[in-house]
């Protein structure tokens, strides 16, 4: 008893402590300035609010139709190209927003070669036809749907994978046919999953920047940006975040109550699969085109013109790009380690006794993914630098010399800023496979005289291997491709492959930069080809 | 296990890194230089100074206000001794938030012109940037063309492409437009030039370029060092666009604010309040004005020297001589937050 009470202790303390640079930003609401809030009111404020809703709206939808049916298809059909689709189509999760937005204004802007192209055929100027303008809202929503789309993809498939056959099998036993079967058993018990991986994908749109910036869409995010540069005001800035964040928190809240009493874990322990349908001629075809299309659009096209670029117009990579890939790697190896580690013993706790004040601390750690980085290295600043000021004081009364800045001017400041950033991502995937693992086990494990530890490392862990790889992968991604916090937080001569991506782009040097934002995709890919291998290794195909 | 061990060993290896990140930071012989100008742009002179003067340069790159953020929460603790930024406005921020400290250089004093630098000395110009009107040559003849404020006319209906306000070039320009015309005058002729826009605002000052040249629009406002470095690229496409415009300069003629001149800014640098070493960060700024550098700024990347008799580069003359609004630079910095209200109001996205 006392053992799981200190399990309890020790997760709200891990999570007040992630919470921190949350609250901070939290509380700058208490000294709103009136003036520049109704001048933002009359003025840009309402801009803001339905140019970020549409832009919610298109992604949510975006992600949905992309990444469920090809879930679906990959997990539950059989048709050719299937086993190489299902693990491709979380290629353009190595792609970050901004560089495919990049890419697709390179190609399809007017005096992209695209159009350039369709002028010297039919010898029309501009304003004589009408071409998708690629830098608008709609061109936004395409850009982040094309790489958000795997957040969805992976939970939705690991759900689907994980589902016993039994309920689906008893399911047509009551003569259900196998698509109905799937619209009412199947898509029902992926939903956790599903909403997961979709508010990932949404908590990310909210969090851009960089691509609503370039293509000149104002959002609440710019909005935040341009009072904090613009007005060189942080209180407001950090107002204008946390008012995104309230609004962040109420949607959480709305789609828990939505699911309130529903429990999702499976009640068989078979694993056994069910046969995969098999589809022949046209129907395959169609699965084929279905699964190829994201891949198409959110890989293999932006990549090609990363690698065009890179061959035919960049400076080449000096050797300093090892350092650069170097740095990048172990931060997001480091980050996703310890953000997972975390998320599995806050998830674990939660389970184990799943009181107020656990959830609660749990659920404030968690919002961190909404913040924009910017804002995040802001809040994690100011206590790691309260923190070393007072280090300071007691090194200087000890007789010592300064120590400096340990904390905030080092590689914790970007360490703790990660995890506080993209825990939300760690606990998402943990959670959605600790949901599925019946409590009965827990019980029957206990029973027998083991502390929760015990069972966390002999039960679940093992169960839900897949859900903690997909933890790492998408934390370890997240960071790779991470910009903002870096750019604030890193400390002396120390790059990332993104920060040298950053400062060509922002230099208007696009194709100098696509050698380092291959890279960071190439990097991106080891652990994604990793989670395929270790999942492979798990289920007969 | 293995996998064990390995985190452990990146583990040790990262924290070994950042207090190495740390300590070596403090060491004598070194400045540590906060810059919001690109790490291209700035570390082979940065490589060339520790060369000739053994002093070792230690540096962050980023955005100018979040560096500022940072200098201001590190407080007396800051690494930090010498702040460099692309705006005047951003120096005179960095002043204002009691972040510099004055020094008195005589030998800057005596090469850099008095308007390019702080009076007491808090920040001093290092490089000069332009910001005229560039048009089509093909479709726009310069006797067309007069100053800012004529962007307004009727003529110009749906021929005009501009940045994003959230540029901070539009924003000094903006700013430096309220000391000469007024809140009122300035808002009125933002509104004008929204309406003459033909696409809302977006991409940078060489993505205007670029529609300029394919047709889309026919004049508009960037920087000189974009079209400088379209002209000076080794790449066909970046040449045809650099030869389909041209340079006006805008508010030579007439009295007043009309005849005010073309709008410059700067980038500078200042020295930090608690910076730990003040005599290698004051070489350093010595160097960064010293002749060899202001050459290697021109040659690179196109700017206009601040110190007098330097050479500029080849396509810097091609642009031809102009007469400069001979405005306060601090006041880029007091007009910035009004500046950006004004663009909200007249809807400059």
């Amino acid at each position: 008893m006392f053992k799981s009470h200190g399990l309890s202790v020790f997760a709200v303390v891990i999570a007040a402590f992630l919470s921190f640079p949350i609250i901070i930003i939290l509380s700058y609401l208490v000294q709103a300035d009136g003036a520049l809030w109704r001048h933002l009111y009359e003025t840009v404020l309402s801009d803001y609010l339905v140019n970020s809703l549409l832009l919610l709206l298109g992604v949510g939808t975006g992600v949905l139709l992309l990444g469920v049916p090809t879930a679906w298809l990959t997990s539950m059909c059989s048709f050719p190209g299937r086993r190489w689709l299902s693990w491709a189509l979380l290629l353009p999760l190595a792609v970050p927003a901004y560089i495919i937005a990049y890419t697709y204004t390179g190609l399809l802007d007017f005096a992209g070669p695209v159009q350039t192209w369709i002028r010297d055929l039919t010898g029309l100027g501009y304003g004589d036809y009408w071409f998708f303008e690629i830098r608008s809202l709609g061109g936004a929503m395409v850009m982040m749907s094309l790489v958000l789309y795997p957040y969805v993809y992976l939970m939705a498939r690991a759900a689907f994978l994980e589902q016993s056959v039994s309920s689906l099998e008893v399911g047509c036993s009551l003569g259900y046919s196998r698509w109905r079967a799937m619209w009412s058993l199947a898509l029902p018990m992926a939903r956790p999953a599903i909403i997961t991986g979709l508010s990932l994908a949404l908590m990310e749109t909210l969090a851009d920047y960089g691509t609503v910036q370039y293509f000149g869409v104002s959002t609440f995010t710019t909005g935040i940006f341009r009072t904090f540069y613009g007005y060189g005001d942080t209180a407001a800035a950090a107002q204008l975040a946390a008012s995104l964040l309230a609004f962040v928190i109420l949607l959480v809240m709305l789609e828990r109550y939505s699911r309130r009493a529903a429990r999702y874990h499976s009640a068989a322990e078979s694993k056994a699969r069910a046969d995969l349908i098999p589809l022949e001629g046209s129907k395959a075809a169609i699965a084929f085109t279905i699964c190829l299309a994201p891949l198409m659009f959110g890989f293999i096209v932006p990549a090609t013109q990363l690698f065009l670029w890179a061959v035919f117009e960049a400076e080449p990579l000096g050797w300093d790009f090892v350092g650069l890939a170097w740095n990048s790697f172990s931060l997001a190896f480091l980050a996703a380690i310890i953000a997972v580690t975390l998320a599995i013993i806050l998830s674990y706790a939660k389970r184990s006794k799943p009181i107020k004040p656990v959830r609660t601390a749990i659920a404030m750690a968690g919002f961190g993914y909404a913040l924009p980085g910017t804002i995040i290295a802001i809040g994690v600043l100011i206590p790691l630098a309260w923190l070393d000021h007072g280090l300071i004081a007691l090194f200087e009364n000890l007789g010592w010399d300064s120590p400096g800045l340990l904390l905030s001017g080092s590689l914790v400041a970007l360490l703790f800023a990660y995890t506080v950033r993209f825990l939300a991502v760690a606990l998402g995937s943990v959670q959605s496979g600790l949901e599925k693992i019946k409590p009965s086990l827990d019980y029957a494990a206990r029973s027998m005289g083991h502390s929760p530890l015990a069972i966390l490392r002999k039960i679940h862990v093992p169960l839900m291997r897949s859900s903690i790889l997909t933890a790492v992968l998408i934390v370890f991604v997240d960071v790779l491709k991470e910009l903002p916090a870096t750019l604030i937080l890193r400390p002396f001569n120390f790059n990332t492959m993104a920060v040298r991506v950053y400062e060509l782009a922002s230099d208007e040097r696009l194709a100098d930069a696509a050698p380092a934002a291959i890279m960071i995709v190439l990097v991106g890919l080891i652990p994604v080809l990793m989670l395929h291998a270790s999942i492979a290794r798990r289920r007969p195909h | 296990m293995r996998s064990l061990n390995l985190i452990n060993s990146l583990i040790i290896s990262a924290v070994t890194a950042s207090i190495l990140a740390v300590t070596s930071a403090q060491a004598s012989g070194v400045v540590n230089v906060y810059s919001a100008r690109k790490e291209a742009l700035i570390k082979p002179l940065l490589d060339q100074f520790s060369k000739t003067t053994g002093i070792k340069v230690n540096l962050i790159t980023g955005k100018a206000d979040a560096l500022l953020k940072r200098l201001q929460v590190e407080g007396s603790a800051s690494p930090a001794d010498l702040f460099i930024t692309v705006d005047a406005g951003r120096l005179h921020r960095a002043k204002e938030a009691g972040v510099l400290k004055p020094m008195s250089l005589p030998r800057l004093e005596k090469t850099i012109p008095k308007e390019l630098r702080d009076d007491a000395g808090y920040w001093y110009g290092l490089t000069l940037r332009a910001r005229p009107i560039i048009y089509a040559k093909d479709r726009v003849k310069p006797a067309e063309l007069s100053t800012y404020e004529a962007l307004v006319e009727a003529q110009w209906g749906g021929r005009l492409c501009l940045r994003s306000s959230q540029s901070v070039y539009n924003q000094s320009l903006v700013a430096a437009t309220i000391d000469a015309l007024g809140a009122k005058a300035t808002q009125s002729w933002m509104e004008g030039m929204v309406q003459n826009l033909v696409k809302a605002p977006s991409g940078g000052d060489t993505d205007q370029l670029k529609a300029l040249a394919a047709g889309v629009c026919d004049v508009t406002i960037v920087n000189t060092y974009y079209l400088a470095r379209l002209i000076n690229s080794s790449k066909k496409a970046d040449q045809s666009v650099a030869a389909k415009l041209a340079v006006f300069w805008p508010n030579q003629t007439g009295s007043g604010a009309l005849g005010r001149g073309a709008h410059f800014n700067v980038s500078g640098a200042g020295f930090t309040k608690y910076g730990k070493n003040p005599k290698q960060a004051q070489a350093l700024l010595e160097y960064l004005a010293s002749e060899p550098a202001q050459v290697w700024y021109a040659e690179i990347n196109n700017e206009y020297p601040v110190v007098k008799d330097v050479e500029i580069s080849l396509a810097l003359k091609g642009f031809g001589a102009y007469k400069m609004d001979p405005i306060d630079l601090e006041i880029l910095g007091q007009n910035n937050r009004q500046a950006v209200q004004l663009m909200d109001r007249a809807g400059w996205k």
